[in-house]
C-alpha cells in the first residue's frame, strides 16, 4: 500500500481531523488507490512549464482592486449570530494554552 | 404549473392572466407535494419567495420593469448563501447555519425579479459525482427513481427536471453542473471561470469554483446567466468582461461553425451514449457545422491534476470549519485542540474527510513539489491543448459523461470510481472555459444523456447558439 497507518495519523493530525481506527483503516485503502492513479503525473514531461495557479485569459483590462469606497462592514451582532459560543461581543472558545 | 419557462410566465403577466404571487404560491404548493419523490428540496424559503413577489406585482402596477427574472421560481442550490434562509452546504457541520449575508449570484437574481423558492439538496461542500455525500439523504433522479440524479448540484438538476422549479443555481468545480443536467435531462451551464462573482458561494476550490445555471431550455439558461453575470467588487476574481445579452442572440443559425471532436474523448466512448453524442454531431453536421476530429492529448491527465488542485484548495479552504464562529461545535471540546479535531472529526462526512486528508498529504512536506506543483503544470498543458484547439475550431462537442445515471449505491464504496466518471467535465473545469450540457436524447430505458458544448473563454455567446440551434433541431 501506498501509504501507512502512520503516515494517515500524521495527516489527519496536520489536518485537525479526528478519525475512527475504521475511518483510519478505510484511508490506507482508498488513499492509498488514489495516490497511485496520481503517481502517473510524475511521468509527464513539464519542462519549461510554468505552473498555472490561476486561470488566465485574454482581456483587455483587468482590474483587481476595487475602488476604495467604504462601505458598511457586517456588525459584530451578526458575525457572532452562528457562533456556538459567544459573550461580551466576542467569540468564546477553550483555553488557548494548555494546547 | 401551467407556467413552467421564463417567457410564458413573463407573457402571464403581461396579460395579467395571473399574478406573481399567484406563480410563487402555486410553485411552493406544488414543490411541496412532489419534493417527497426526490429528497431534491432540503428547506422551502416560502416567506421570502412571497414578498419577492409582492415586489414584482407592486412594479408591474406601477407600470415599471420588473426585470428579466420576473415572478419566475428559482431553487438555490445550498452552497450558495441566502441571508436568513439555512445554508447547510449539504454538511452536518452547518445544520443550524443561518447566513448573514445574500451571495452576489442571489442579489442580482432578486433583483430582476426572480423567486426563490427554496434550497436544493447537493453532495456535502460540493463533493461528490452522485449526490449520495449529502448529510441529508440521497436525491433521486426524477426520470428513474432508483437511480442517481448526478452531482453534486444533484437537487438543483433534479427540481428542474421534475418541474418543481422553473430554473436553479448549481456550482460547478469538476462537473458538478453539466453531468447532472446531463443525467435528468436539462440544460446546465458552466460559464468562463471568473463570469458569475463567487462572492457568497462557499468555497470548495477556488480556482476552479463557478456558479451557474440550470434551466428546460437553453433560452432561459442564458437569460438567468445574463442576470447574474458581471464584475462584483466583491469577489476579486470576477472578471470586468461586458456581458451580452445571451438570450436575444439566438438566431439558429450555425452554419459555417467549425466543430471539433477529441479523439481522446471519443475513444472510450461505447455503447448508447456513444451513439446517442454521434447522432447529436451528425445533426448538428446537417445544419451546416463542419465536423472536424481533433486532439486534446493531455486529457488523459486531466483526472490526476484534478484531484491533487481541488482536493488541496479543499483542505485549506475547509480549515475554517473549526466549531469557533459558526456551524457544530464538538461536545468534546475540552481544550481548544480537541474542539478542532472533534468537531470536524464528528461534522464531516466521509468523502469531505477523505479530500481533507488527500489534500492535505499532497501540500505537505515533502510532496508539494511532485503533487501541486506537478500538478499545476499539467494543469497548464491542459489548458494549452484548448488554446490551441480553439485556433481551429469554434466549439468542441463531446460527451458530458461517460455513462448515464447510475443506480444508487452503485459506485459508493469505491471513491475511485466515483472520480473516474468525471473524466469529460474536468478538462473544461481545469481550464476555466465555459460549457454546458445540452439534452441529447435518451437510452433504450429512458435515461437522458448530455451533450458536452465547450467554447473559448467569455464565447458563451456562440455557445448558446449552437445549443439553442440543436434544441430546436431536437424539439
Amino acid at each position: 500500500m501506498k501509504l501507512t497507518e502512520t503516515e494517515v495519523r500524521y495527516v489527519a493530525k496536520l489536518a485537525n481531523l479526528n478519525l475512527t481506527p475504521a475511518e483510519v483503516d478505510g484511508m490506507v485503502h482508498d488513499l492509498g488507490s488514489i495516490l497511485e492513479h496520481m503517481d502517473q503525473l510524475a511521468s509527464i514531461d513539464t519542462d519549461g512549464v510554468e505552473p498555472m495557479t490561476q486561470v488566465l485569459y485574454e482581456a483587455e483590462e483587468t482590474a483587481t482592486l476595487r475602488p476604495d469606497v467604504e462601505r458598511a462592514p457586517l456588525g459584530n451582532e451578526a458575525a457572532l449570530a452562528n457562533a456556538p459560543a459567544s459573550g461580551s461581543g466576542y467569540f468564546k472558545v477553550p483555553k488557548v494554552i494548555e494546547r | 404549473m401551467s407556467a413552467d419557462t421564463i417567457q410564458s410566465i413573463r407573457d402571464g403577466l403581461k396579460n395579467k392572466q395571473f399574478s406573481a404571487v399567484e406563480v410563487a404560491r402555486e410553485a411552493l404548493a406544488f414543490a411541496e407535494r412532489e419534493n417527497p419523490k426526490t429528497n431534491a428540496y432540503l428547506l422551502f424559503s416560502s416567506e421570502r419567495a412571497l414578498e419577492a413577489a409582492e415586489r414584482v406585482d407592486k412594479k408591474l402596477a406601477a407600470g415599471e420593469d420588473p426585470g428579466l427574472l420576473a415572478g419566475v421560481p428559482v431553487a438555490v442550490k445550498d452552497v450558495i448563501l441566502t441571508k436568513g434562509v439555512r445554508s447547510t452546504c449539504g454538511s452536518k457541520i452547518l445544520e443550524h447555519y443561518s447566513p448573514p449575508y445574500d451571495a452576489t449570484a442571489i442579489e442580482r437574481i432578486e433583483a430582476a425579479g426572480g423567486v426563490i423558492i427554496g434550497k436544493t439538496n447537493c453532495d456535502e461542500f460540493a463533493m461528490g459525482s452522485s449526490n449520495e455525500n449529502s448529510a441529508y439523504g440521497p436525491v433521486r433522479n426524477p426520470v428513474a427513481p432508483d437511480r442517481v440524479p448526478g452531482g453534486s448540484s444533484g437537487g438543483s438538476a433534479a427540481v428542474v427536471a421534475q418541474k418543481t422549479a422553473v430554473v436553479s443555481l448549481g456550482s460547478d468545480t469538476g462537473g458538478s453542473i453539466r453531468q447532472p443536467a446531463s443525467f435528468c435531462g436539462v440544460v446546465g451551464v458552466t460559464p468562463t471561470y471568473g463570469r458569475v462573482s463567487r462572492y457568497g458561494l462557499v468555497a470548495f476550490a477556488s480556482s476552479l469554483d463557478h456558479i451557474g445555471p440550470f434551466a428546460r431550455n437553453v433560452h432561459d439558461a442564458a437569460t438567468v446567466l445574463e442576470v447574474m453575470a458581471g464584475r462584483d467588487p466583491l469577489d476579486s476574481t470576477s472578471a470586468e468582461a461586458p456581458v451580452p445579452d445571451y438570450a436575444s442572440h439566438l438566431n439558429g443559425d450555425v452554419r459555417g461553425m467549425k466543430l471539433g471532436v477529441p479523439v481522446e474523448y471519443m475513444k472510450n466512448a461505447t455503447g448508447e451514449t456513444a451513439d446517442l453524442i454521434h447522432k447529436a454531431i451528425e445533426t448538428l453536421r446537417g445544419l451546416g457545422c463542419e465536423v472536424h476530429e481533433i486532439s486534446l492529448p493531455a486529457t488523459d491527465y486531466a483526472i490526476a491534476t484534478y484531484y491533487v488542485i481541488a482536493t488541496a484548495e479543499a483542505s485549506s479552504n475547509l480549515a475554517r470549519f473549526d466549531g469557533a464562529r459558526y456551524g457544530y461545535r464538538s461536545p468534546s471540546s475540552g481544550t481548544l485542540s480537541d474542539m478542532y479535531r472533534n468537531t470536524r472529526g464528528e461534522g464531516f462526512g466521509a468523502e469531505v474527510k477523505r479530500r481533507i486528508m488527500l489534500g492535505t498529504y499532497v501540500l505537505s512536506h515533502g510532496y508539494y513539489d511532485a503533487y501541486y506543483l506537478k500538478a499545476q503544470k499539467v494543469r497548464a498543458l491542459i489548458t494549452r491543448d484548448f488554446t490551441n484547439a480553439f485556433q481551429n475550431v469554434d466549439a468542441i462537442v463531446a460527451p458530458v459523461s461517460p455513462f448515464p445515471a447510475f443506480k444508487i449505491g452503485e459506485k459508493v464504496n469505491d471513491p475511485m470510481e466515483m472520480y473516474l466518471s468525471d473524466i469529460y467535465t474536468i478538462t473544461g473545469s481545469l481550464a476555466g472555459i465555459p460549457c454546458m450540457s445540452v439534452p441529447c436524447g435518451a437510452t433504450a430505458d429512458g435515461l437522458p444523456v448530455g451533450l458536452q458544448i465547450l467554447c473559448n473563454h467569455f464565447q458563451e455567446q456562440k455557445m448558446f447558439r449552437l445549443a439553442d440551434a440543436f434544441e430546436r433541431t431536437c424539439s
